[in-house]
C-alpha cells in the first residue's frame, strides 16, 4: 500500500512536469485517463499497447502529430479501419490527448528510465548476434528461435527508454505476452514454454521445442506462471555504450511492412 | 495412409496406437503434436494424411474430398457442436467469413475478415496467436473486405491482403516474416484468394475486375517474396491473345481478368490451372470488341516459367459478368473407352464442362440451370449466343451472380459424382449504360437488376420471393454420362462450397443459415444444424487424436462439429 502511494505521487509529479510542457493540468490528465480507460481501453488496452503494432504510449502517432490532429482522430475515427468515431466533445478529446501524452510516464512510474543516449545501430546488430547472445533466444525477420519474443517489429512497438530498461532490468516490467509457464502433468511429465493463452479449462503455450501446445487442465497437476523474465540483465555484461548501441539496433527494427 | 478411427477408450494401449497412427505422441490428455514443416511433397501427397488440410481445397487436384471415414451416413445424426470460434475486433465481424481453414498436426489456421490470421487448437478452438497487419485505408473491394484463406509451406503461412500485399507469416508465432507490396490498392487491386504453393513458389492474382484493373497471375519466391514471373491475364502488345482486344485502343489496359479463387496443379503434367474473371467494363462491351482473352477462361500455366500452355474460353466477349471464378476440379476418368486426364468445371454462365486438361480440348458442356443467353455449345466448345445487353434491357438467365460463383464444388472419386452449389431459375435484366474509366472508381456500366440480392445485404427480411424467382440447390452430376443424379433443393440460393467424404457424405450450407449433411449417392438429407447466419464459405474436415471434425464458417463465426462421444 505504501509503495503504491509513493508510486502514485511520483506519477502525478511526472505528469505535472510533462503537463507543463504541453499546457495540461494534472486534472486534465486525470480526466482524460478516466475517459480513456472507460472508452478506449477496450480496444487499445489499459496500457495502450493491445492493438498489434500500435503503442499509444510511445508519443508518436502515425496519422497525426499535433494535439489538435490527434484529438480530431479521436472524435472522427479513422474511416476504413476499426477505429470508430466518438461522441467526445473537443474538450474531452483534448483531455484524452493529455492523458496519451503522459501515458509513457505513467506506465513506467517509479522506475522511469531517462531516454538513453543514441548508440550505433551497426555495432548494436553485431552485439545482438555476438557478445550479447540475443540471437540465441530471439527471432528477427524470420531468423532465430521462437521461444523468446520475436523482435522483428520491436522498434515500432517500444520506445528506446523501454528497451534500455528491459536490457538492464528485465524483471521490472514483464509484459503479459512475454510470460513463461511451467506445467507438471499428472503423469509426471513437464511442459514449459511461453504462455500464449489460458482459460478455466486449458493452457496454450509454445513449448521449448517450438510446438504449439494446448494442455487441458484436467491433465495438469500444477502450473506456475513465472513472474520474472528468463532474460539475463545486461547491466554487468555490457558497458553503457554497448547498451546504447544495442538499443539503437532494436529501435531500428520496425517490422517488415514497407 | 489409411486412417482408422476408434471411439475413446480407457485402454491405454489402444489409445496410444490410435494416436500414433495419426502422428501424435500422447502425454495424458495433453496432445504433444509432432509438428513437422509442411514440405511441398506433403502438399502433393495430402491424401496420405487426411487428418490434415494442407491447402485451400484439400489437395492440388482441388476435389475438396476428405478420406476420413469416422463420420458416416449411419452416425451423422450424432454430430454435435464441438466448438465455435467467433470473429472479434479488430476483425470486421459484419463482413462475410469466407475462409477455409488449414489444419496442420492439430493446429488450425484461418483468416477473419479482412486479413486477421489466427492459430487455434483444432480440437478445442482455443487461440494460440492472432496476427493483424496494418492495412492501407486505400483498399477498394467490390464484393466485400474478405479473405478466403491461407497457404502454407514449411513453417510459413502466406496471405494476400485487400491492400495489395502478400505477407509471409511465421506459423509458430504469428509474426510477419516478409511483407511484399505487389499492387496499388488505390487502383482497385486487392488479393482475396488463398494463394497456391507450387514447389518453392507462392502463386496468386488480384481481384479488382470491377475497377478496371489489368489482371495477372504471379509467382513469388516463398523465402523472400521476390516476384519470379508474371502472366498477364489480359495480354499486352506483342503477347499472344492481344489481337482479341480492339486495335488502336487502350481498352486492354483496364480489361479486368481478376483472379478470385485458388488454382489447381497437376504434378505429372507440371501444369497449373486458373480461372480468370470477367472483362471490364462488366456490362457494356462496346469499348472492347473481340473475344477479350483471357477473360472468362481457364489458363494452363507452367509453374516454373509462367508460360501459357493452353487456354479455353468459356464465355467470349462477355457482357453478363460470367467470370470463370471457379475452382478447377481435376480427376482422371474413363472417357469413351480410354482414361483421360480431365477437368470438371461448373461455370457462372450456366454450363458445366468436361475438358481434357492436357490440352484444353472441349469434351462436354451442358446447362445445369435455366439458361437463355446461349442455345447450347457447339462441337468446338463455343457457346451459341442468342442474347446481348441492349439499351432497352435484356432479360437473361442465369442472373448476374451466375449459375454458381466462387463457391467450391466437390468431386468424390468414390461416387464418381461432381457436386455443384447452384443458383436455380435466376435472371437479371441487363441494360447497356455508359462506362467511363476513372482511376480507382468502379468501371462496370449499368448495374443489372435482379430479384435476388447478389450479396448478403443489411437488416430486414432476406427471402420473400416467389418460388420461380430464384432458389438454390446442391446438384450431383455424373461427368461420364452428363446426367443429373440428384438435386437437393433449398428455398434460397447458396454461397456455400461443398465437401464430399470417403464415407459417402456431402456437406454444404446455404444463405438461409443451415449447415447440413447429405448422402453422397442419393442427396438424402441426413443431418442439419442451424448456424444462424449465411454460409459463405466451404466446409472442410480434419482429425485430431483420432477424432474427425467438420468445420464451416457461417455468419461471423466458425463452427466445428464432431460425433457425440
Amino acid at each position: 500500500m505504501r509503495t503504491a502511494i509513493i508510486c502514485g505521487a511520483i506519477v502525478l509529479l511526472s505528469s505535472a512536469a510533462s503537463a507543463q510542457e504541453h499546457g495540461y493540468t494534472a486534472a486534465d490528465i486525470e480526466s482524460g485517463g478516466r475517459l480513456y480507460q472507460s472508452s478506449c481501453a477496450g480496444c487499445h488496452g489499459t496500457t495502450g499497447d493491445l492493438v498489434a503494432g500500435i503503442d499509444l504510449a510511445r508519443g508518436q502517432f502515425r496519422r497525426g502529430t499535433s494535439d489538435a490532429e490527434i484529438a480530431a482522430i479521436i472524435r472522427a475515427g479513422i474511416p476504413g479501419t476499426t477505429m470508430p468515431p466518438s461522441a467526445f466533445s473537443e474538450t474531452q478529446a483534448a483531455t484524452i490527448v493529455a492523458y496519451l501524452r503522459n501515458m509513457a510516464t505513467a506506465r513506467r512510474g517509479a522506475t522511469a528510465t531517462p531516454v538513453p543516449p543514441r548508440g550505433d545501430e551497426g555495432r548494436g546488430r553485431t552485439l545482438f548476434t555476438g557478445k550479447g547472445e540475443c540471437a540465441s533466444c530471439h527471432r528477427v525477420n524470420g531468423v532465430g528461435p521462437r521461444v523468446a519474443p520475436d523482435l522483428t517489429e520491436i522498434g515500432a512497438a517500444r520506445s528506446a527508454a523501454d528497451l534500455q530498461q528491459k536490457l538492464l532490468d528485465p524483471n521490472a516490467n514483464v509484459r503479459a505476452g512475454n510470460r513463461y509457464v511451467r506445467i507438471a502433468t499428472k503423469d509426471g511429465g513437464t511442459i514449459s514454454g511461453r504462455l500464449l493463452n489460458q482459460d478455466t479449462f486449458s493452457i496454450q503455450l509454445i513449448d521449448t521445442n517450438e510446438r504449439l501446445v494446448s494442455v487441458p487442465k484436467s491433465s495438469v497437476r500444477e502450473h506456475t506462471i513465472m513472474r520474472t523474465s528468463p532474460m539475463p540483465s545486461y547491466r554487468d555484461k555490457l558497458g553503457a555504450e554497448e547498451v546504447a548501441d544495442l538499443v539503437s539496433y532494436l529501435v531500428s527494427l520496425k517490422g517488415v511492412r514497407p | 495412409m489409411s486412417t482408422k478411427h476408434t471411439k475413446k477408450t480407457r485402454d491405454t494401449k489402444t489409445r496410444r496406437r490410435v494416436l500414433i497412427s495419426c502422428g501424435f505422441v500422447a502425454v495424458t490428455g495433453a496432445v504433444l503434436l509432432a509438428q513437422q514443416p509442411v514440405t511441398f511433397d506433403r502438399i502433393l501427397r495430402a491424401d496420405r494424411e487426411p487428418h490434415n488440410w494442407l491447402t485451400y481445397s484439400g489437395g492440388v487436384f482441388s476435389q475438396r474430398y476428405s478420406a476420413l471415414t469416422q463420420i458416416t451416413p449411419a452416425n451423422v445424426r450424432n454430430l454435435e457442436l464441438a466448438w465455435v470460434f467467433q470473429t472479434r475486433g479488430p476483425a470486421e465481424p459484419t463482413e462475410k467469413f469466407e475462409a477455409t481453414p488449414l489444419v496442420v498436426d492439430g493446429v488450425m489456421y484461418t483468416v477473419m475478415a479482412p486479413n486477421h490470421v489466427v492459430a487455434l487448437d483444432a480440437a478445442t478452438g482455443r487461440m494460440f496467436w492472432m496476427y493483424s497487419p496494418r492495412l492501407s485505408t486505400l483498399a477498394r473491394v467490390c464484393c466485400g473486405r474478405v479473405n478466403r484463406g491461407l497457404a502454407i509451406l514449411g513453417e510459413t503461412l502466406f496471405m494476400g491482403t485487400i491492400d495489395g500485399h502478400l505477407i509471409a507469416i511465421d506459423a509458430k508465432n504469428g509474426r510477419p516474416v516478409w511483407d511484399a507490396t505487389i499492387s496499388k490498392p488505390e487502383l482497385g487491386y486487392s488479393f482475396t484468394m488463398a494463394p497456391l504453393v507450387v514447389k518453392d513458389k507462392v502463386i496468386m492474382g488480384p481481384a479488382g475486375g470491377e475497377y478496371g484493373i489489368r489482371g495477372f497471375i504471379a509467382a513469388f519466391d516463398a523465402k523472400s517474396g521476390k516476384e519470379i514471373w508474371r502472366f498477364n491475364t489480359v495480354p499486352g502488345p506483342g503477347e499472344p491473345g492481344h489481337e482479341t482486344w480492339p486495335a488502336g485502343s487502350d481498352a486492354w489496359q483496364r480489361g479486368g481478368g481478376s483472379i478470385w479463387v485458388t488454382g489447381s496443379y497437376d504434378p505429372d503434367l507440371n501444369l497449373m490451372y486458373w480461372g480468370v474473371g470477367n472483362p471490364g467494363p462488366d456490362w457494356n462491351a462496346d469499348p472492347r470488341p473481340g473475344d477479350n482473352l483471357y477473360t472468362d477462361s481457364v489458363v494452363a500455366i507452367d509453374p516454373d516459367t509462367g508460360k501459357l500452355k493452353w487456354h479455353y474460353q468459356f464465355t467470349p466477349h462477355d457482357e453478363f459478368d460470367y467470370d470463370a471464378t471457379q475452382i478447377p476440379v481435376l480427376t482422371d476418368l474413363e472417357w469413351r473407352g480410354r482414361t483421360r486426364k480431365v477437368m470438371l468445371w461448373a461455370n457462372r454462365n450456366g454450363f458445366w464442362y468436361v475438358l481434357d486438361r492436357t490440352n484444353g480440348e472441349f469434351l462436354q458442356g451442358k446447362p445445369f440451370v435455366r439458361v437463355n443467353w446461349a442455345e447450347g455449345i457447339d462441337g468446338k466448345g463455343v457457346p451459341k449466343r442468342v442474347l446481348n445487353a441492349t439499351p432497352e434491357g435484356t432479360l437473361v438467365y442465369p442472373n448476374n451472380q451466375g449459375a454458381t460463383n466462387w463457391y467450391s464444388p466437390s468431386y468424390s472419386p468414390r461416387t464418381g459424382l461432381f457436386y455443384v452449389p447452384s443458383w436455380m431459375d435466376t435472371s437479371s435484366t441487363y441494360t447497356k449504360g455508359p462506362a467511363e474509366y476513372k482511376p480507382g472508381n468502379q468501371y462496370v456500366g449499368r448495374f443489372p437488376t435482379m430479384p435476388v440480392a447478389p450479396l448478403r445485404t443489411g437488416p430486414g427480411a432476406v427471402n420473400q420471393r416467389l418460388p420461380e424467382e430464384a432458389w438454390g440447390a446442391i446438384q450431383a452430376f455424373d461427368p461420364k454420362s452428363g446426367e443429373l443424379k440428384w438435386q437437393f433443393k433449398m428455398s434460397d440460393v447458396t454461397d456455400s462450397g461443398v465437401l464430399s467424404t470417403a464415407s459417402d457424405l456431402v456437406f454444404a450450407g446455404g444463405r438461409e443459415g443451415y449447415f447440413f449433411a447429405l448422402h453422397a449417392r442419393t442427396g438424402e438429407l441426413l443431418w442439419k444444424s442451424s448456424v444462424g447466419g449465411q454460409v459463405s464459405a466451404a466446409p472442410m474436415s480434419y482429425a485430431v487424436a483420432g477424432k474427425q471434425y467438420v468445420a464451416i464458417a457461417a455468419g461471423s463465426a466458425l463452427f466445428v462439429y464432431g460425433l457425440r462421444q
